[in-house]
This record gives C-alpha cells, structure tokens and sequence, in this order.
C-alpha cells in the first residue's frame, strides 16, 4: 500500500461510489421486499396485539428482545475498530473502520426498534424518557430497563456523532469531486471543510476525545444490557459474569459481522489494495480472542451451575443441554467457541471462503446464543407448575427478517453514497511527499 | 493593525516545502500564516507554533455538566416521586451511579463537537477563497495575509521554497 499516492487513493476509493449496476438495483429491491414484509407483520403487531407473536407465560421476552440484544452487540466491534483500537494507534485499522463504524450506526439502528416493537403500543415511547408530567411520576431509576434507555440512546448519539465527525474531512474531497444533488449533499456533510490547520487540529483533538468517551461507553452499554437480566432472579441470569460475557460475545459477533461485509466489499469494489488479506487475518485473530473468552464464559456458567448446589439453578441448565432448545444451544457451543479455534491454522484465517463461512456461522451462533439465554431462562422459571414453551410464529420470524434487511437497507445505502474506506486515514498512513526523499503525492 | 483581508496563497507539491515556505515567512516576520493540507500533520503545527486545541477543556466542561445532571435529575426526581420499591431507600447512588456515567459520556461528546466546530469556524457556508480542491488532495497550500506592498516579497520566499504556483486572494 505504501507505494499508493494522494490522488490515487481518491480515485481507488471514490470508484467504488460510481453509479452502480443492475446487479446492485436486484439486491436492493429485494432486500426492500423483505423489508417491507417486515414493516408489514409488524404493522399487524400493532393492529392486533402481542397475541400474535409466539409469547407465552412465563415466556414474555422471546425473539424481540433476543434481537435487541443480537444488534446491540453487533455495533460493539465497530466501536472497537474505530476507538479502542484507535487509541492504541493500531495502524491497519484505517482500512476496516469506516465500514465497521457504519455497521455500529446500522446495529443500533436497529437494536433501538425493537424495545418500541416490543412495547406495543409504541406510540408511548417516551414514557420510557424522564419528563415532568401532571401526575408527579418519574421514571424509576433503580429499574436496568431505565439504564438501558440511557446506555443505549447515549451509544447512538455517540457513534453518530463519532461517524459523521470521522466523514467530515472524506465528504470535503466528495464534495469537490461531483455536481448537482450530489454536490449539495457532500457539502452540506462536509461543513465547508477545506482542511486548514485550524481545522485540522482542533478536528484531532475532538476525535481523540470522542474515541476516549467512546471507549469506556462500549463497554457499559453491553454490560448495562446484559443488568437486564442479571439484575432479576431467574435461575440462568442471576449472574455476576453476564458484563463481561455480553460484551465479549458483542464484539465476537461484532467482528464477524464486519468481516462477513467486507469480503464482499472487497471483491465487488476491487479494494484489495486497501483491504487486504492482513486486514481480515487481524480481524480473524481477534475472533480467536473473543472467542475463547466465551467459550469460557460458557464453561464457568456450567460449572457455577453445578457448584452452586442449588436446584432450579442446576435443572435450567440440565433443561438446556438437553430439552426443547438444545439445537440453538449447541449450535452456539459449536459455531460461537469452537468454529472460531480453526483460526489458530494459518491456512484457514489467510482462506477468504472459510473465512466467509466462519464468521457467518459465528453470526448464527451469536443469535442462537442470545435466543438461548433469554428463552431458556424464561420457559423454565421457578416451578414446574409455570413453565411454558415459546414457539415463535411468522410474525415473529418475519419481523426478525425485517430487521436484517432494515440493516442491509442502510448499509447498502452507504456503500454507494459514503467512501466505505477512509481516504484521510489512508493517506496519513502513506509517507508524505518529500522533496528530500523524492515521493511523490 | 487591522488584520490584512487581501493575501497571497502559495501551493506546495511536498511538505517539506511547505515547512520550509512556513519558516522562512516567520523568519520574515509574516505570522499571519494558514496551513491547508490533505491530511494533518504535526510537523505544520510545529512550524506555525500554534497552542493546543481547547477543546479538551469542552470535553472537561461537558462531562462535568453530565455527571451533575446525572445526580441531579436522577436524586431529584426520587425524592419528588418518594415511592419505595423493592425496599431499596429512596437515593440509591449505586444504580444512579449508571445514569451519571452514561450522561457524563453523553454531555462530554456533546460539548466535544460543538468545541470543534466552534473553534474550528463550523460550519461554514462558504470555503474561504484561499480554499483549492486540489487542498483536499494532494497539494499543501499556504495562505499568507498580507498588505499588497508586502506581495513582492511575500511571492520570493514562496517561491525560493519551491511554491508550484502563487496567486493573490482577497480584495
């Protein structure tokens, strides 16, 4: 990549914002369909009632809820890429962020919806907000359903923020290179940007610090997510290990979420000079990471089960192993803690195709495990005299399917219109033209 | 001294004629000097000898602010309601705790982007006319105000220092 100059850097990356082709217009349309199928069984939620989903007592937080938590933590390795890793100066980062980061806008994008989904009555959302009101009532701050409102809200507006400060100086070189509705778009994102020194230094040092509050709010948010059920008493989620679980099972499906997009990010739009195989070699590595810390969690949850000696505790965990939903339980051991340790072989993380097929194994896996945690827990609670067993109906699946063509909806928009690699920070990756040394920009 | 409005603009090919262009305007005595570049680089702010960003000081302010609001809203509105639940007393600091620190990080970033933008001049409408296209590319740009007596001078260290081109903005 050192070999690339300025102006060719803005060719490479702003190719791939061309107009696209018919094959683009097929997915999108498509993707829109599923959507709308989406947009329709929920429209039905509404009109009919939660009836119409698979809830049954005590089974009232089913697949809704299993996607918040599943999206929520699909944002997590955006943040990661973009602020942790940012912080720790980690130089090949400047080619993934930018798509990781939209993929942390697009998660929550769609995490958010499905705490209002699941209301019901969605139009009350902001009973959620605290407001003063005419009967004195405000909300319970004790409750973790409040904190998350919070976490949650404060995350999006934060990697909002933190994604449009990072386009800024990109959409400046946008902007000088189209005409019409396009120009004025870019030069509105850009803000009459033209990269002054003044500019310049104070945009790095609000960038610093963003990444510097984004950080720790990372790994709030998966915490105070996870509090939404450790915070309760039922047998399975009354438990100390559930931050650190959560968030480490985010950003395992977070990064294999990122590196599910960019393979084909990198084909269609010829990006191998930029994104290259070291790049997901990275990203494959810390999937071994995150990985093993939840194949841990999943071995220590076992063992507290059994060494805590106490009844409901131990039969959730039999219940799981072995009944109704032992499939999606296996399935997450085997694709979230044991597919991911054929990374340790060179030849299978340096493989584009098992590269491919392992981080969309480890997607399934981390939505298996969410749907594990918040069903099994609930259909086996307390006494045998009030279980219950959640079957999800086509509205359920529906709605789920909506919200993953509601992301593709997103991130298909922004694969055309944003740069999806950062043209600054690849620049500033590349040795600056000297006449000492003879380069060239 | 009013400040200058007319000036001169100077484009570099490499950055080590722009630092060199940046030193030997401020050995001149030209101080009114604007870098633009493709990319941030420390060794121009060293050259222009400017301060640091204040707007570490926005982000101290702003998560300040939050955490107060924080404890304020969250201690407030228990003791309006007053309602016990769960035996846990009225001001629980524990859970509030949550609150504050998610709205210190709110507030902090906040106040982070509207100290960049302030000091910054964002958003602008219109790019100052110094402001080339081929700034955001792959030229370094020097933007020197100056009386129109001064030009001549100003127009020999710019090039001594290997300017590709020079020309004059403002009125």
């Amino acid at each position: 990549m050192s070999n690339l100059t300025y102006s060719q850097v803005d060719r490479d990356i702003l190719q791939a914002m061309k107009a696209p082709g018919w094959r683009y217009y097929v997915v999108f349309f498509a993707n829109l369909l599923v959507l709308l199928w989406g947009i329709f069984a929920w429209q039905y939620t509404v009109q009919r009632g939660l009836g119409v989903w698979g809830l049954t007592h005590p089974v009232m937080w089913a697949m809704d809820i299993t996607n918040f938590v599943f999206w929520v933590g699909i944002a997590h390795s955006g943040t990661l890429i973009s602020a942790i890793l940012y912080l720790f100066r980690v130089r090949w980062r400047a080619s993934v962020y930018r798509t990781a980061e939209a993929v942390t806008v697009f998660a929550l994008l769609t995490a958010g919806l499905f705490p209002l989904i699941h209301l019901g009555r969605p139009w009350f959302f902001y009973w959620l907000l605290p407001y003063p009101q005419v009967g004195g009532l405000w909300v319970n701050f004790r409750s973790p359903l409040i904190w998350d409102v919070f976490a949650v809200m404060t995350y999006m507006i934060i990697s909002v923020l933190f994604f449009f400060t990072g386009l800024v100086p990109d959409v400046a070189v946008v902007r000088n290179r189209t005409t019409g509705w396009r120009h004025h778009l870019y030069a509105f994102l850009a803000q009459g940007w033209q990269g002054t020194d003044r500019q310049w230094r104070h945009y790095k040092a609000a960038y610093l610090f963003l990444a510097a509050l984004a950080t720790p709010l990372v790994v709030s948010v998966h915490s105070v997510v996870s509090w939404d059920f450790a915070q309760s008493i039922v047998a399975g989620w009354h438990s100390t290990i559930f931050a650190p679980y959560f968030v480490a099972g985010a950003i395992h499906s977070g990064l294999a979420m990122v590196i599910t997009l960019l393979i084909p990010l990198r084909r269609i739009f010829r990006l191998d000079t930029y994104l290259t195989q070291t790049h997901l070699e990275n990203l494959a590595k810390l999937i071994i990471l995150t990985g093993l810390i939840v194949g841990y969690a999943y071995v220590v949850e076992t063992y507290i089960a059994w060494y805590s000696n106490n009844v409901p505790e131990w039969q959730r965990f039999v219940y799981q192993v072995t009944g109704e939903y032992a499939v999606p339980f296996w399935i997450m051991i085997l694709f979230n803690s044991l597919v991911p340790l054929l990374f340790f072989v060179k030849r299978i993380r340096t493989s584009t195709p098992w590269l491919l097929g392992i981080s969309i194994l480890i997607n399934i896996g981390m939505w298996c495990e969410r749907f594990v945690i918040i069903v099994t827990g609930l259909a086996h609670e307390y006494d045998p005299y009030s279980w219950g067993l959640f079957i999800p109906t086509w509205v359920d699946i529906s709605i789920t399917l909506g919200a993953f063509a509601w992301f593709f909806f997103w991130f298909l928009l922004f694969a055309k219109l944003l740069p999806v690699i950062s043209i600054v920070e690849v620049k500033e990756e590349l040795p600056p033209p000297m006449k000492s040394t003879g380069s060239e920009a | 001294m009013a400040r200058p409005s007319a000036g001169l603009v100077g484009s570099f090919r490499h950055l080590d004629s722009l630092l060199e262009a940046i030193n030997r305007l401020r050995q001149a005595g030209y101080r009114d000097l604007q870098a633009l570049s493709p990319v941030p680089h420390h060794a121009i702010d060293e050259a222009l000898k400017k301060p640091p960003s204040p707007v570490r000081v926005f982000t101290l302010i702003g998560c300040l602010l939050g955490a107060a609001t924080g404890f304020t809203l969250t201690i407030g509105t228990s003791l309006h309601v007053s309602l016990i639940t769960g035996g846990k007393p009225i001001v629980s600091i524990p859970p509030f705790l949550i609150i504050v620190f998610e709205l210190t990080i709110l507030f902090g970033g906040l106040l982070t982007l509207g100290g960049m933008l302030l000091n910054a001049r964002l958003p602008l409408i219109h790019t100052v006319p110094a402001y080339d296209p081929r700034f955001s590319e792959d030229r370094f740009g020097l933007w020197v105000r100056c009386e129109a007596k001064d030009f001549d001078t100003v127009t020999r260290l710019l090039e001594s220092a290997d300017a590709e081109e020079v020309h004059r903005v403002g009125e």
